[in-house]
């Protein structure tokens, strides 16, 4: 690889690796994201590859691996370049008939198609299935189009640019100016402007200085942070180094949770390319500039995403956040002035650098500037990630882009900001999504988890659900975070098996107010928002479990009895044969009965029975069973029950 | 060094920058009820017991003294209803570990179950083995509620004659357990 010393350099190559590629040449593109990868992508594309050769394509069809296209629940993602045709939930078995009918014949295969789930109607280019239509990918956009190993494909569409116009054009504080104007909001959770950070970061009189990337993203059920690195980690490196500029700084840490282990392994790869091509090192692009940058790997520690946690665990510490009211752009890493911002907020620079801050400004609302990544999972039909505009509503994610709620169920609620956001209920679905609406709706932005939930969700269970996954999770310094979430979870536990007390409710709501005003960081603040948004919009489910020992959704375990139906049974035998303590069996008159005292209320008999039976059901437990449910030899009780 | 002046429960104080509010608020007779400060430690802001209110330029908001640095015109109220409650409550939180601050916030009973009644966790010992006596022979094992107090068995030979961090031990666990064991 040869140096790039100056920006012309960097040009020349651009315009020789452009030159090289034509834009109007069939390109298949296999989606090789963590999602599209269990799916089986890698088969996909190596028969891809042998198809081709076997057909002698090789000439006429390029191949190309691409980071997360984001439609996640309906991979493996093919696009075919350039007509843009998009097959979802392709098999290795499928890519012969691919590879002839669309390649060679240029016909489509229709199985493979999306199909619009009212009309029915099929629709053949990605941008027109309205999981796509109705969002706005500038940051996800690229991944569709570059393979993440390759530096030649980031910077054959403009990659890099960004440095050689910071670098050479402007000075630091235009560059600082130029951030601020764009108000760019940290996209970690927090929202703090991240031209301020930098400023501060700058203005410290002392050095070394450090630029952080944290990609510790733990929420359950949120994967930006891990796409955005995974299928594109130039563009973060090339916002760390922007920023890095910005600031003085010349060694940079990108902390990455070893879960992640592709984009761990992407990142390493991107660092070293870049540093090959001189955009990484010593005198970068030839401007005098060195930066260097270290992967960090966390130890899955969900609290070492909070800023001064992390950097104790860079140090080599214990994760654990600091208590000392000093901000870490003043004193972080080693005490010395460091910049931490989240994948998402990095990757935004080279954009707002490349397109200028009035660009930026025009997307969003007065507050929230630019798009925000969701991760849109749970009770929804289109699963995956969508990028939109700040101010898009809940009901136009939800809806339009998700594709409501799937079998005909009906909405509840939507989780956003991960365990320590909160719920939103159906009437605040128009609010807009921003970082003020949410925090004033009681829930937060978070770093865009966004969890929907059906009529078939306990909120009581949800709750508890993140309580104890943060109990878990926090780090255990300060007490009302550690017994607070202790006693939370002690309570929670005990509401949603049938025996909470009156007054459970409103210590829940003493302590949660506690909590967030006495705890430490900000893990701890924003631990009892589960419980306070649930207690807000769905007190009367809290009231059920306690005052009847019911749970309306049917699904906390000690409060309910699973029965089928006699009557809509079909007498298929499919829950006896996925019941797994062997709890369903025939009675003398043919029928399925379920056993309680064997039955562990999985619900696996449930989600096989046939729709069109709908056999079985759920009832309150504390309601008679019915009568075939009983052994029969207990005549006394069937007797009682069946008066 | 700069000298601040600051109001601490509307009494005008100076103070050294850098120093904190407890240490200021000592100096000065004014009383703040702390659980894991120690003199000879330093400030962990762990317990929370320390919070006060504080007011600058009209912002009001609950910080922790031991740690909290003081600042010009700062004005700092230790005790207010709201303050109250959250020593209340956590004093309730560690039940029955902490029998003094209990009988001083009037707190004789508890809302909620103890699963501790030896152990408030709050690391006094971990802190003065690691600070003082520079052995790390006791030490925080888990996190989140798993979190408990343990000893480092090669480095724990020495606690038998040391025992020092028994004077500091709130709850009794150290003094309890761990020193029949050793005795």
């Amino acid at each position: 690889m040869i140096k790039l010393n100056s920006p012309h350099d960097l040009e020349i190559l651009r315009e020789s690796i452009v030159s090289k590629r034509d834009p109007n040449r069939t390109c298949v593109t296999v989606c090789s994201g963590t999602g599209c990868l269990a799916y089986g992508s890698h088969d996909i594309f190596r028969e891809f590859r042998l198809e081709i050769e076997k057909q002698r394509l090789g000439e006429e069809v390029d191949l190309r691996r691409t980071g997360c296209h984001g439609f996640c629940g309906r991979g493996p993602l093919i696009v075919i370049f350039p007509e843009k045709i998009c097959y979802l939930g392709a098999q290795k078995e499928d890519v012969a008939d691919i590879v002839s009918k669309t390649i060679v014949d240029k016909e489509l295969v229709d199985r493979l198609l999306y199909k619009d789930f009212e009309t029915g109607e099929q629709i053949t280019r990605i941008d027109d299935i309205p999981f796509y239509k109705y969002q706005k990918r500038i940051l996800l956009d690229n991944n569709a189009l570059i393979d993440p190993e390759k530096i030649d494909d980031y910077i054959a569409i403009g990659g890099y640019s960004a440095i050689a116009k910071v670098l050479f054009e402007w000075n630091r504080d235009d560059l600082i100016k130029e951030i601020k104007e764009a108000n760019l909001r940290g996209r970690g959770g927090g929202g703090f402007p991240m031209g301020v950070k930098w400023e501060t970061t700058r203005n410290v009189p002392v050095d070394p200085k450090y630029v952080i990337v944290n990609a510790d993203e733990g929420d359950p059920g949120a994967y930006m942070d891990r796409s955005l690195l995974e299928g594109n980690p130039h563009c973060v490196l090339e916002g760390l180094i922007i920023g890095a500029y910005a600031v003085g700084s010349q060694e940079g840490f990108i902390y990455v949770r070893d879960e992640y282990p592709l984009a761990l392994e992407n990142t390493k790869i991107a660092i070293e390319t870049a540093r090959e091509y001189g955009l990484l090192g010593e005198n970068i692009l030839g401007s005098g500039f060195d930066f260097e940058i270290t992967i960090h790997r966390g130890a899955g520690a969900f609290v070492s995403g909070e800023s001064s946690a992390l950097m104790n665990a860079v140090e080599g510490r214990v994760g654990e956040p600091r208590p000392k009211y000093i901000h870490t752009s003043v004193k972080g890493l080693w005490d010395r002035p460091t910049c931490l911002n989240n994948v998402e907020t990095w990757a935004n620079v080279p954009f707002i650098v490349n397109k200028g801050a009035d660009w930026f400004k025009s997307i969003g609302t007065e507050n929230s500037k630019g798009t925000k990544i969701f991760s849109l999972v749970g009770k929804i039909n289109n699963t995956g990630l969508v990028e939109v505009p700040m101010g898009t509503t809940l009901r136009e994610i939800v809806y339009h882009i998700g594709g409501g709620i799937p079998n005909a169920k009906k909405f509840k609620a939507v989780q956003t900001g991960g365990p320590s956001g909160g719920v939103l209920p159906e009437d605040m679905l128009d609010i807009p999504v921003d970082f003020d609406a949410l925090t004033e709706a009681g829930s937060m932005m978070g770093s865009g988890g966004m969890i929907v939930m059906d009529e078939n969700t306990c909120m009581v269970d949800t709750a508890r659900y993140y309580i104890e996954f943060l109990a878990h999770e926090s780090c255990g310094k300060c007490i009302p975070c550690r017994e607070g979430l202790r006693q939370m979870l002690r309570i929670l536990n005990s509401i949603t098996r049938g025996v909470g007390k009156e007054g459970d409710i409103e210590l829940l709501e003493e302590l949660g107010e506690m909590m967030q005003e006495a705890s430490l960081c900000a893990l701890g603040k924003t631990a009892p928002n589960p419980v306070l948004s649930t207690i807000r919009h769905f007190r009367d489910e809290y009231e059920a479990h306690i005052n009847e020992a019911r749970c309306p959704a049917g699904v906390c375990k000690e409060l309910i009895i699973y029965h089928i139906n006699p009557e809509d049974c079909l007498r298929c035998g499919l829950c006896e044969k996925n019941c797994p303590t062997n709890a369903i069996s025939k009675d003398e008159d043919e029928v399925y009965v379920i056993n309680q005292e064997s039955c562990i209320k999985c619900g696996s008999c449930m989600s096989v029975c046939p729709e069109k039976a709908n056999a079985i059901v759920v009832e309150n437990a504390f309601r008679p069973p019915f009568a075939n449910d009983l052994p029969k030899t207990d005549v006394a009780a069937t007797t009682i029950y069946s008066t | 060094m700069k000298t601040i002046e600051l109001v601490i429960d509307g009494k005008k104080v100076q103070a050294e920058e850098g120093a904190t509010i407890l240490e200021v608020a000592r100096e000065n007779g004014i009383y703040i009820p702390t659980l894991c400060h120690d003199d000879q430690l330093q400030p962990a802001g762990t317990c929370r017991m320390c919070m006060v209110e504080i007011s600058n330029n009209g912002r009001k908001k609950l910080v922790a003294s031991c740690v909290y640095e003081v600042e010009e015109n700062l004005v700092v109220k230790t005790d207010s209803e709201k303050i109250r409650k959250i020593r209340r409550m956590i004093v309730e939180l560690l039940w029955p570990t902490v029998p003094a601050l209990a009988k001083e916030f009037g707190v004789d009973k508890s809302r909620f179950v103890p699963e501790h009644t030896e152990c408030c966790l709050c690391g006094l010992c971990v802190r003065y083995c690691a600070e003082v006596k520079k052995l790390n022979a006791v030490y925080f094992k888990g996190r989140g509620i798993d979190r408990e107090i343990a000893f480092v068995p090669e480095l724990a030979d020495e606690c038998v004659y040391c025992r020092e961090c028994f004077n500091l031990c709130v709850g009794g666990l150290i003094v309890n357990q761990c020193g029949s064991v050793y005795s």
